[in-house]
């Protein structure tokens, strides 16, 4: 395997690892504030759906990714209406949210463009154009650096470059702010913040609508960047992968990097060989798709290192009278 | 805090989040600019008006007991198993082997070979996440949904490489011998004259799911087993004063829940395909979680919930046929219905608690 091969592998790890990574550092919001949520998948999906339907129609993606982000948050909007007003089960309405969106999608694009739930294809204008960084044309020629700089950092869409930002961002507004401080809190020990006099309610739904507008980028990402158009289930999976990495980085920002980055050279690898041949023995895709999946287990089964949740993850909090 | 009467719990409570989610879908219909009256009428003639509609629906609301049972008795034990779609995947390829590999003289030895198959596979998919969550305290929910995805590339991968016969592009296994068949329900009803649609996927394996409804029943009200589960669903502390092991009921808790997962491919891929194909489960263990949950956990709500779920189904497959409706709608309900059974119970709960109280103070003076 030459050095641009290695490249062009770390290239689709790049486009891979975006959406993975904005539904993780999504989910870290919500889980750090106490709500659990599984409806990752949903609310990328309606995003990929609603943005690529207003991209197609308006061809201006700006629009398009805009209504994806509203459709991503009217969700977390139910999501905390349930989990947060009424009290009612995180994971059961995480599980709506995810069918929800599968179905709606298909209903509503069926009856939109009648393409059987696909969107027409984006044509320019409707997609995220991708964006060449200084240098990158005159450095192509540079062996190693050059080539790392101009093939694989340049050349990707707005949104892989505010997925890798968001990292940074997510790192400072948790640990170094007071809102931070105080979403971590109420996602540990809701009573003493309330007690403290800040609104539990409230932090708790500023958690769950900045993860809406997190998956709503992913989503859109998936729909108008990375791909043109939406079709039925596009995410396949990519909201649990997500929350797998979630755990695996035991919900901290730097870990959720390497972690989607991971996750993302696997599917770029299956991606690119399907059956790997490793002198002889012969690993099917099958088992490369379920790698994440089994990672996790072993993760979460305590083997190597332990994964601990936020304490009050998954409570409703009702106030002592 | 005022309670309302134990029938208002059991019956008002689900069919008001069950009519809210109808409403909503009713309205969903009407903005895709569809009348919803007419969508009503097609699925209900579609589903319930002709014995081949019953002969459908009563085949899918089999499928959706197995897999609601199985949520049900995870609940019961206070565990939610959305590892439902795996197990009924494992269960197919134990299915899938008995039938293959086992030459089976008669049909009905057959039916409990697979039975026995389905179960154990359905089973042995839900005991690694079980034995985690009893040891380690890795959350159920996690790991089972891991565990679905695991599935879904095991199976592909045996249907394509191992049990795929030579030469077919197919990724499905042979068919099995013809003594695996099952006698369908119209063929029984025609034995007592009966006129029934023959074309129809319902067969014997509905009576296997009554039976297991009274089973999972007497289990959960009538054993110790049962009474161990509930008190650990309702107070782990409390139920280990009383001297249970966390251990062993979350075991055969998760174990027994997999393995009524399991059976469904006995109506599905014994009962309909004949043949192991892939995605054979086709979302019916996510059904079961809307099942559970409408059903009250209760296999008498079970077994009607499921029947709701099969006329839906049934309906909705004709409703793509004769109106523009796609059959996806089908999964909006059942979003609708897990959400307010399920996640928006109290939205339902207190207008009726707070109602309740009022009749209540209003009857005293």
């Amino acid at each position: 395997m030459d050095f641009i091969t290695i490249i062009q592998i770390l290239d689709s790890t790049m486009r891979l690892a975006t959406p993975l990574l904005l539904a993780c550092l999504a989910g870290m919001y919500s889980e750090r504030a106490g709500v659990f949520d599984i409806g990752l998948e949903g609310k990328m999906l309606a995003s990929a759906f609603l943005s690529a339907a207003v991209a197609a129609v308006t061809l201006n993606v700006w629009l398009g990714l805009l209504a994806g982000i509203a459709a991503s948050m009217a969700l977390s909007l139910v999501h905390g209406l349930a989990s947060i007003t009424f009290r009612g089960n995180q994971l059961i309405s995480g599980v709506a949210i995810n069918f929800l969106a599968a179905g709606a999608t298909v209903v509503v694009g069926q009856t939109w463009f009648g393409l059987g739930g696909r969107t027409p294809s984006l044509l320019s204008g409707g997609r995220f154009e991708p964006i060449t960084l200084p240098l990158a044309d005159t450095l192509r020629d540079v062996p190693f650096l050059g080539q790392i700089w101009s093939v694989l950092m340049s050349g990707h869409t707005l949104p892989v470059y505010l997925a890798l930002l968001a990292v940074p961002l997510s790192w400072w507004v948790l640990f170094r702010t007071r809102f931070g401080l105080r979403l971590r809190a109420v996602g540990e020990n809701p009573a003493a913040v309330d007690t403290a006099g800040v609104s539990v309610v409230q932090l708790r739904f500023a958690a769950v609508l900045i993860a809406g507008l997190l998956c709503g980028i992913a989503g859109a990402y998936l729909a108008t960047g990375f791909g043109a158009g939406f079709v039925k289930d596009m995410t396949a999976g990519r909201g649990f992968i997500a929350l797998a990495a979630l755990i695996f980085a035991k919900w901290r920002p730097v870990q959720a990097l390497f972690t989607c980055f991971l996750f993302g050279l696997l599917e770029a690898i299956v991606t690119r060989y399907q059956n790997i041949d490793l002198g002889g023995v012969v690993i099917p895709v099958q088992v490369m798709q379920a790698l994440p999946y089994v990672m996790v287990v072993v993760v979460l089964a305590g083997f190597v290192g332990k994964a601990i949740p936020p304490r009050a993850g998954g409570m409703p909090y009702v106030k002592e009278h | 805090m005022e309670r309302m009467p134990k029938w208002a719990d059991v019956v008002l409570v689900p069919l008001f989040s069950v009519v809210l989610a109808f409403l909503i879908s009713g309205v969903v219909i009407w903005a895709i600019g569809e009348d919803p009256f007419r969508a009503m009428e097609v699925m209900v003639k579609g589903a319930l008006g002709s014995s081949y509609g019953w002969g459908h629906t009563l085949y899918y609301a089999t499928n959706f007991v197995f897999t609601g049972l199985a949520v049900a008795i995870a609940f019961h034990a206070g565990f939610f198993n959305i590892g439902g779609e795996g197990q009924a995947l494992l269960g197919g390829l134990g299915v899938a082997l008995c039938c293959l590999f086992i030459p089976w003289p008669h049909w009905s030895m057959a039916l409990a070979g697979a039975m026995v198959g389905g179960a154990l596979f359905g089973a042995a998919w839900a005991a690694i996440p079980a034995w985690l969550r009893a040891t380690r305290g890795s959350h159920e929910v996690i790991t089972t949904i891991m565990f679905n995805f695991i599935a879904a590339s095991l199976l592909i991968y045996l249907l394509v490489h191992q049990l795929r016969p030579q030469g077919s592009m197919d990724p499905a296994s042979p068919r099995f011998p013809v003594e695996t068949r099952l006698p369908r329900l119209s063929e029984m009803l025609d034995a007592v004259g009966i006129p029934f649609a023959t074309r129809t996927p319902a067969n014997i394996t509905l009576f296997v799911a009554i039976a297991a409804c009274f089973l999972v029943w007497f289990i959960i009200w009538r054993t110790r087993l049962g009474y161990e589960i509930r008190s650990l669903g309702k107070s782990e502390k409390a139920a280990v004063y009383a001297g249970i092991s966390p251990v062993k009921v979350t075991m055969y808790a998760m174990l027994i829940s997999g393995a009524l997962a399991g059976l469904m491919a006995v109506n599905s891929t014994m009962g309909q395909t004949g043949r192991l194909i892939n995605n054979a489960a086709e979302g019916a263990g996510f059904i079961g979680i809307a099942v559970a949950l409408m059903g009250r956990s209760h296999p008498f709500g079970v077994a009607l919930a499921a029947l709701l779920f099969g006329f839906l189904y049934q309906g909705g497959g004709e409703l793509s046929l004769e109106t523009s409706i796609p059959r996806e709608l089908i999964i909006v309900i059942q979003a609708l219905v897990i959400l307010f059974t399920g996640a928006l119970d109290n939205l339902v709960r207190s207008p009726l608690e707070k109602g309740f109280a009022l009749m209540k103070r209003r009857g005293a003076g």
